[in-house]
């Protein structure tokens, strides 16, 4: 036997981000993720990598599969195949309690807000797990109670405060406009504490001086709270604007990779939105 | 003094508002019945008030502040009466004193109802949907059909079961027979009051209120307004359904302990669908989630029968007309309006006539 003689080389790993996170472990890495509905596949060969500061994008026209990779990372599907590594650890097996509690916090295309409580408790349920104390607790309103409760109502404004919503946080979530119900929903993912913050089209709805606005924010939000932000856009000045890396999705996989000005010159992607150029080549 | 000058919230204030109600109900019937001017069928209607009050509080913590649908609370009522019963009877010589014996009965019928109320909450929670409902509705009527059945005696060696009868009990000729299946429970000492019943009333208010502003509660109505947006979250949904669920049938078991130690006997049969509905009717009719409506309308709908006995045959049709008027009116935003103004003029004009006076 000469196996003695065989050298193994580490191969290139096919993520790319951001150089400044070069030496940090990734914060999300997808590898072969898929899911089969019946005999359709709605996702394939899912890969990507997440540092721990980047705001990355994920683009692609209707209908091909964007939201269902959110689903699957945040277990509301379990996958087919593939594994996602959340900070190096595997979220096999999890459910979608679980995976948000590991660090995963997402907000949703059609807006998921508690209605018929208030912005503050809205927020105040994403603080749950932080909250210490139970039920015996709060129903006896010992001395712990109000005190985790004044630190939580503090913890609520402070994080209102980013969107400069503190002022609402007496008003009922579903009496909100539209624009308001999204920025409440980004806190009250935050309040959960993540790691990495899925954006599911927060700019949906938006008026220009609100997307403009909600991009400085994105930015903030990821020096402050330092997390990997993944956002689905439609938007493509926000996406330009603010995402660090891009991936195009079509049918289910991924056409490419790359940086905003790659992305807009790719071919594959242009053809994607905008069709193969048959009627010029008929 | 900084605890005094705190600002009480809305909710604080509303929950206060609710006591008060209690106390006040407590207060003027209590005098009413001291001076005469209640009668014996009145009286008698008290206890049962108090218990259906507790039933509408509990069954309102699943449908108005968890939203699921239950349909089979009065077998929770059913499995609290009959194990607080058999409490109650069988410690009857280690016990002399009545309130302490039936104290000790309203603990053991929150304790089996909470159980029951375990054993079916955590398979069927786990399920999205009416599973719930489907559920309860086949516990209440398997709860109501073993105890149908059931015959339970107490002697000096303990207390003997069986699902055949009488004589299968294989008791010491001493022996007492609690429970005699489709019977019911004979010969129970009567050992409710109404300032028991009023104290329940209190606790269950204190603790359903407390509950609903604190953590918990605050989770429980997450998932009751958007269940994945609450998973997102971090919150165990089955959990705390669990909880609210548990809780419900726990203080059902309560009351249904404390309605049946009124009577001096009570068969299962009482327990059944329509008892289910009727409770169900108090929390829609009082508004889902509304504590303060729970109160009134299982108060209302419970002396409403007895008042309506004029009516004779006709007593259950006008109770039904009565029903429907009342959802069509709290259910139009201006004929509530037309009310509330009433009333204000009325009482305006009242209190204008004492000023005078």
């Amino acid at each position: 036997m000469s196996n003695k003689d065989i050298k193994l080389v580490q191969l290139p790993s096919p993520n790319f981000v951001p150089e400044r996170d070069r030496d940090k472990p990734l914060m999300l890495e997808v590898s072969h993720l898929g899911i089969d509905f019946g005999g359709l596949t709605a996702v394939n060969e899912f890969n990507i990598g997440i540092s721990p500061t980047e705001i990355a994008g994920l683009i692609g026209p209707n209908g091909a599969g964007k939201t269902t990779v959110f689903n699957l990372l945040t277990k509301v599907y379990e996958p087919t195949r593939g594994t996602i590594l959340l900070d190096g650890k595997d979220t096999h097996g999890m459910n979608t309690i679980q995976v948000n509690q590991a660090g995963i916090a997402r907000t949703f295309q059609n807006i998921r807000l508690f209605d018929k409580l208030t912005v503050e408790d809205n927020v105040k349920i994403g603080l749950h797990n932080s909250i210490k104390y139970h039920m015996p607790t709060g129903v006896f309103r010992l001395p712990k109670y109000w005190r985790e409760e004044k630190k939580a109502h503090e913890r609520a404004l402070e994080l209102l405060s980013i969107f400069d919503m503190q002022d609402m946080a007496g008003y009922i979530a579903g009496s909100l406009p539209y624009g308001a119900q999204r920025r409440l929903e980004i806190v009250r993912a935050l309040a959960t504490g993540p790691k990495l913050l899925l954006l599911d089209e927060p700019a949906a709805g938006m008026n220009p001086s609100e997307t403009s606005e909600l991009m400085e924010n994105i930015e903030k939000i990821r020096d402050e709270f330092k997390i990997a932000i993944l956002l689905i856009e439609h938007d493509m000045n926000l996406v330009m604007g603010v995402c660090e890396s891009i991936a195009v999705l079509n049918f289910g996989e991924i056409i490419a990779k790359g940086t905003p000005a790659e992305i807009q010159n790719n071919p594959k992607v242009i053809e994607a939105y905008l069709g193969a150029d048959e009627e010029s080549s008929n | 003094m900084d605890n005094i000058k705190r600002k009480y919230s809305k909710k604080t204030i509303s929950s206060f508002i609710n006591y008060g109600i209690v106390i006040a109900f407590f207060l003027v019937l209590q005098i009413l019945s001291v001076t005469g001017h209640l009668g014996s069928s009145m009286k008698g209607q008290l206890i049962p008030i108090c218990s259906y009050i507790i039933m509408a509080l509990s069954l309102n913590l699943v449908v108005g502040i968890s939203g699921e649908l239950s349909l089979g609370h009065a077998g929770f009522m059913s499995v609290g009466a009959f194990s607080g019963v058999v409490a109650a009877s069988s410690l009857a010589d280690a016990v002399p004193n009545g309130i302490i014996r039936l104290l000790i009965a309203l603990m053991v019928g929150a304790l089996f109802a909470g159980l029951a109320g375990m054993v079916i909450g955590i398979p069927v929670l786990r399920l999205q949907g009416d599973y719930l409902a489907i559920v309860t509705l086949a516990f209440g009527e398997i709860i109501k059909n073993v105890l149908n059945c059931l015959y339970v005696g107490a002697d000096s060696k303990g207390l003997h079961f069986s699902l055949k009868d009488q004589q299968s009990l294989h008791m010491e000729s001493s022996g007492k027979v609690i429970l005699s299946g489709p019977m019911g429970a004979l010969g129970i000492t009567k050992l409710s009051t109404f300032f028991i019943g009023i104290v329940l009333i209190i606790l269950v208010l204190f603790y359903i209120q407390n509950f609903v502003n604190s953590r918990p509660g605050r989770a429980i109505a997450a998932i009751r307004d958007n269940r994945i947006a609450a998973e997102a979250c971090g919150i165990p949904v089955t959990k705390y359904k669990l909880m609210a669920f548990v809780t419900s049938a726990a203080m059902a078991g309560a009351a249904g302990a404390l309605y049946a130690l009124n009577y001096s006997t009570v068969v299962p049969k009482k327990f059944d669908f329509n008892t289910s509905i009727l409770v169900l009717v108090f929390v829609v009719l009082g508004g889902i989630g509304n504590l303060r409506g729970s109160i009134i309308a299982a108060t209302v709908l419970t002396i409403l029968p007895e008042l309506l006995r004029e009516f004779q045959d006709y007593r259950m049709l006008v109770y039904a007309v009565v029903l429907i008027l009342v959802m069509l009116i709290t259910n139009n935003e201006k004929a509530m309006e037309y009310l509330r103004k009433t009333i204000k003029k009325l009482l305006k004009s009242k209190s204008e006539g004492r000023h005078t006076t």
